[in-house]
């Protein structure tokens, strides 16, 4: 049916493509930080206010589902700007002490465009999540 | 470049409970110059925050360009004790300012 093989071809493209198409500047900068491997898009939450009215103090929060026990915690924090000069933003390594695996934090975004943050846990998994935020002043070049 | 570094400012409470999350704010003074915008001063840029309870590391942060000037954080310890809170800022050039705060278990 050719029906069916239109849907097939358009699942494989939907498989074949990158999670979002990201730059590969910016896949660099993840692979440093955390490595190659799988990710989970759940358990992973990224707060950043809808429209931006200065790009150069963007209020930021990252909240993980995590009981932070020495048995699993958050071992890392990453956050990546996907449009700025240069995509690097944070990277905070967190131990049991930490009580909630949540950071507050203010960024610089140059313009509209995604953040994206990835957790480690201690057991090795790593949960991924990306927010979007319209910037009325750009924060990186002005 | 060659001014010192600010001193850090502070929210830590006094007092928490036994093993109960409480909050604690810090925001440090810093341009966090990345030398990216057209006729920028040289780069200046904090690195690096760490977080210490009792010299034992809690939180370890790596600070990059997208980072705001005058940065801003807020995390959650929980304490079995009485304990000191070290906070150490860093900058590329190899300096650094510390800050202390002591909570005390009721």
């Amino acid at each position: 049916m050719p029906n069916s093989r239109l849907s097939r071809r358009a699942i494989l493209a939907l498989v074949a493509l990158p999670w979002p198409a990201l730059a590969s500047g910016l896949q660099d900068a993840i692979r440093d930080a955390v490595g190659e491997g799988e990710f989970t898009e759940s358990g992973i939450t990224l707060t950043l206010p809808a429209t931006a009215e200065n790009g150069g103090q963007v209020p930021l929060t990252v909240q993980v589902e995590s009981p932070q026990t020495g048995a699993l915690h958050v071992t890392a924090i990453h956050i990546f700007a996907t449009r700025n000069p240069t995509p690097g933003v944070a990277s905070f390594r967190l131990t049991p002490l930490v009580a909630r695996a949540e950071v507050q934090t203010r960024i610089r975004l140059a313009e509209h465009q995604q953040v994206i943050a990835i957790a480690v846990m201690s057991d090795g998994t790593r949960r991924r999540t990306v927010a979007e935020a319209r910037v009325s002043t750009g924060g990186c070049l002005s | 470049m060659s001014a010192p570094l600010a001193t850090p400012r502070l929210r830590v409470p006094r007092t928490a409970r036994r093993g109960e999350a409480f909050e604690i704010r810090c925001l440090m003074t810093h341009p966090m110059e990345t030398g990216l915008r057209p006729d920028a001063p040289p780069r200046d840029m904090l690195n690096r925050l760490l977080v210490r309870v009792e010299g034992e590391v809690a939180l370890d942060a790596a600070l990059r360009n997208g980072t705001a000037a005058n940065p801003y954080h807020v995390f959650f310890l929980r304490l079995e004790r009485s304990s000191e809170i070290e906070f150490i800022w860093s900058d590329e050039g190899g300096r650094s300012v510390r800050a202390t705060a002591r909570v005390t278990i009721a």
